[in-house]
C-alpha cells in the first residue's frame, strides 16, 4: 500500500512534467530544426501529435483528449467554436513578452477579439492546383472541381475538410455561407453530389503527394502545400478562382486544461519571435502574422505565386455557422461522404 | 498462500478445483472490464442525444436509429421512407468482406495445404515466412500497397513495360483496390487455422479412400474438406469479421469516397460528422450482426457433432 501510495506521488508531481510541451499539430506544418531550437532554449520537451482537419481536431479533443494537451493550431473559425464551447483557456499580454509582434491586422480579430485564447501561427489560402500537362485551359474558375473539363474527370482530389469544401462550394454556387434558405441548401446539395461522381478521393494530408504522385490532376490544396508540390517536382499552377477563394489563418491556442500550462505560454512567446515565424514560413511556405519576419524570409517563399495573388482576386475566411444551419452543413457532408 | 493451496489440492485429491475461482479471476476482469464496459457504455450511448460537435446529452433518443432505418430529407421533415443509404453501406461492407473471405480462402487453402503436406521439418520455416510481413504494421502495409497500386506506380509501369497495356490501369481509389487491401491484410488468418487443422489430418484416410475406388475429387469432398473444416471456419470468421469493420483500406486505397462501416463509425468519432449516438449506433446494429453469425456458427457447430 506504501508503494502504491509513493507511485501516485511520484506521477503527480509537478516537477516531473516541467520539461514537457505537449502539442497538438497539423501535418507537415513544423520544422523539426525549430522544436529542436526550443529545446535547446528552454529544455523543455516538445511531443507533437498531428491530425488532418479542424474538425478531426475538435472532435478528437472533445473525445476526452482535452487535458492531454497544453496548445492545438485551430483555423480562425474553429477557433470561436472552440472558445464558444469553452475548450480554450485565456492567458493576458503580460504573460507573452512578445505578444506586441502581432501584426496589427491580426490582433482584433473577430474569432478572437483581443486575443485572449490565441496568437496567429501561420496564414494563407485554400483553393486548388491543376496539372498543366493535363489541362491546359484556363483555371481560375472553381468550376474546375465542381464541374470539371472532362480531361480532369475522375481525377481530382477534394480536402477532407467539411468547413473548406462547403464555403467554396457556397462560393461556386454564389449563394451565402452558413445559408438558411432551404432551397439554396438542397441545390447546394445536389450540385456536391452531382461534383463527387467527378472526384477520384477525399484526403487532406495527402493533398500534396496525389498531386506530386499524378494519382490527380487536380486537387483541392492550400497554397503553401500547393508550392511544396511544385518544389517536388509537380507541373501544377495554384488556381485563384473568380468566385473567391478561401483565406485563413491558423493560430496557436492555449487548451483549457492544459497539463504545462507555463510551457505552452513559453512556446507561444517563442513563436511570436520573428525570426521563428520566418521559420516556419520558410519550411510551410505560407504567411506569418508577426511583424519584423521580413529579413528572414526566403525570396522563393516571399516571391511564390502562390503567395502573390493577381490585382482582384477575392478571398473570403470560412463561416462559423448557427448549430441548426451547422447541423444541415452535417447532414450534407455526411452524405457527400457516404 | 502457496502452500495453503498446494495443501488443499491434495486434499481434495484433483488437484486444482479450489483454485480455479481465484485463476479465472484476472481474465473475467479483464474481459469485464475491457470488453463488457466498453460495450455497455456504446449501447447507452446510441440511445442518448448528440450534442453539437462531438459529445452526448444525457437524455434518452432513438434518434441515432430512426437516423439509420428512416429518411426524412434534408430537413427532416419530409414523410417517412425507408433510408437505403446506410443499408447500401452495410450491404457493400458485407460484399466487400465476403469476396476477401472467398479469395482467401481460394488462395490460403492450398497455401496451407502446401505448408501441412511438406517435411515438418520446414514447416516451421514455411509457417514464418507467412507471418514474416505482419509483423509491419497494418497502416504501413496499407499505405505502401497505395504506392504499388498508384496509377504511375511499380505495378502499373512494369504492366506497361512488358507491353500488356498502354495506359495505366484505374486501380487506386476504386472498390477493386479495397478488395486487394483487405485480401492482402488478412490471408494469414486464412491461412494459418487451416494449416492447423490439414496438419492433424491423418493422410491414411485419404489412401483408404482411393484404395476404395474413390476419385481425388471425392476424397476431397467427402474426407479431407469434413474433417478440416473447423479450421476453414474460424479462418473464415477471421478473415470475415475484421473485414467487415476495416476502414483503413477504403481510407487510403478506396480514397475515402465511399464508404465502409468501419469507416462510416470512425467519421463520427474522429471526422466531422461527430455524431456519437449515430457511430454507437451504428457499432451496436454491426456488433448485432456479427453475434448472429457467429451464434449460427456455434449451433451448426454443435449440431454436427451430435
Amino acid at each position: 500500500m506504501k508503494k502504491l501510495a509513493l507511485v501516485f506521488t511520484l506521477l503527480s508531481t509537478p516537477a516531473f512534467a516541467a520539461g514537457e510541451l505537449k502539442v497538438y499539430h497539423w501535418f507537415e506544418y513544423m520544422p523539426q530544426e525549430l522544436v529542436d531550437k526550443f529545446k535547446a532554449e528552454t529544455g523543455i520537451n516538445v511531443t507533437i501529435d498531428t491530425y488532418d482537419s479542424n474538425e478531426a481536431m475538435l472532435a478528437s479533443l472533445k473525445a476526452g483528449r482535452l487535458g492531454q494537451y497544453d496548445v492545438a493550431v485551430p483555423g480562425d473559425y474553429m477557433v470561436k467554436i472552440m472558445a464558444d464551447q469553452g475548450l480554450l483557456d485565456s492567458f493576458t499580454a503580460d504573460e507573452m513578452p512578445n505578444f506586441d509582434n502581432i501584426q496589427d491586422e491580426w490582433l482584433d480579430v473577430p474569432f478572437d477579439p483581443g486575443r485572449k485564447h490565441s496568437i496567429p501561427y501561420q496564414w494563407g489560402s485554400t483553393a486548388f492546383s491543376v496539372n498543366r500537362d493535363v489541362y491546359k485551359g484556363d483555371i481560375n474558375t472553381l468550376a474546375i472541381i465542381f464541374d470539371p473539363p472532362e480531361e480532369l474527370k475522375g481525377r481530382i482530389n477534394v480536402l477532407d475538410s467539411q468547413g473548406e469544401v462547403l464555403a467554396l462550394a457556397s462560393m461556386y454556387m454564389g449563394i451565402p455561407q452558413c445559408t438558411q434558405d432551404r432551397d439554396q441548401l438542397k441545390t447546394l446539395m445536389a450540385m456536391l453530389l452531382e461534383a463527387k461522381a467527378n472526384w477520384a478521393s477525399f484526403g487532406s494530408d495527402t493533398a500534396k503527394d496525389v498531386l506530386v504522385s499524378g494519382d490527380a490532376a487536380a486537387g483541392m490544396i492550400y497554397n503553401g502545400f500547393s508550392a511544396k508540390a511544385r518544389a517536388e517536382g509537380a507541373n501544377i499552377e495554384y488556381a485563384y478562382p473568380k468566385e473567391g477563394a478561401v483565406v485563413w489563418m491558423d493560430n496557436v491556442v492555449l487548451l483549457k486544461d492544459a497539463p504545462n500550462r507555463e510551457n505552452a505560454l513559453k512556446f507561444m512567446n517563442f513563436l511570436l519571435d520573428p525570426k521563428n515565424a520566418a521559420a516556419v514560413t520558410n519550411y510551410a511556405a505560407y504567411t506569418p502574422g508577426v511583424k519584423g519576419t521580413e529579413p528572414f524570409l526566403a525570396d522563393e517563399i516571399k516571391n511564390s505565386p502562390e503567395n502573390n495573388p493577381p490585382e482582384g482576386a477575392t478571398f473570403d475566411f470560412v463561416a462559423a455557422c448557427d448549430k441548426e444551419t451547422q447541423r444541415l452543413y452535417d447532414t450534407i457532408w455526411t452524405n457527400l461522404k457516404r | 498462500m502457496a502452500a495453503e493451496a498446494t495443501s488443499r489440492s491434495a486434499r481434495s485429491g484433483t488437484g486444482w478445483q479450489g483454485l480455479v475461482l481465484p485463476l479465472l479471476l484476472p481474465s473475467w476482469l479483464v474481459i469485464g472490464i475491457f470488453m463488457l464496459v466498453p460495450v455497455a457504455l456504446m449501447a447507452v450511448y446510441s440511445f442518448l442525444t448528440k450534442d453539437f460537435r462531438g459529445g452526448i446529452v444525457w437524455q434518452f433518443s432513438l434518434d441515432a436509429y430512426d437516423q439509420f432505418f428512416v429518411e426524412r430529407g434534408l430537413f427532416g421533415d419530409e414523410p417517412p421512407l425507408p433510408n437505403w443509404t446506410y443499408i447500401t453501406i452495410f450491404w457493400r461492407s458485407i460484399w466487400q468482406a465476403g469476396l476477401a473471405t472467398l479469395l482467401c480462402l481460394i488462395i490460403g487453402f492450398p497455401t496451407a495445404w502446401f505448408i501441412a503436406t511438406r517435411n515438418p521439418r520446414h514447416r516451421a520455416l514455411w509457417v514464418f515466412l507467412i507471418t514474416v510481413p505482419y509483423w509491419v504494421n497494418l497502416l504501413i502495409r496499407t499505405v505502401s500497397m497505395r504506392f504499388l497500386l498508384r496509377d504511375h506506380g511499380p505495378f502499373n509501369e512494369m504492366l506497361m513495360a512488358i507491353g500488356l497495356i498502354d495506359s495505366p490501369l484505374r486501380i487506386i481509389n476504386t472498390d477493386l483496390a479495397v478488395q486487394i487491401g483487405l485480401f492482402y491484410s488478412y490471408l494469414p488468418f486464412m491461412v494459418l487455422p487451416i494449416y492447423a487443422a490439414v496438419e492433424r489430418y491423418n493422410f491414411a484416410l485419404s489412401e483408404a479412400a482411393r484404395d476404395l475406388y474413390a476419385g481425388p475429387w471425392t476424397v476431397l469432398r467427402e474426407i479431407v474438406l469434413p474433417t478440416v473444416k473447423p479450421g476453414i471456419v474460424a479462418g473464415c470468421i477471421l478473415v470475415f469479421v475484421p473485414s467487415l469493420g476495416a476502414f483503413l483500406a477504403p481510407d487510403l486505397l478506396g480514397g475515402a469516397r465511399t464508404y465502409m462501416i468501419g469507416s462510416l463509425i470512425d467519421e463520427q468519432f474522429r471526422g466531422s460528422a461527430g455524431n456519437w449516438p449515430f457511430g454507437s449506433a451504428v457499432a451496436m446494429i454491426l456488433l448485432t450482426m456479427v453475434l448472429a453469425v457467429l451464434l449460427w456458427q456455434v449451433r451448426v457447430a454443435t449440431r454436427e457433432k451430435r
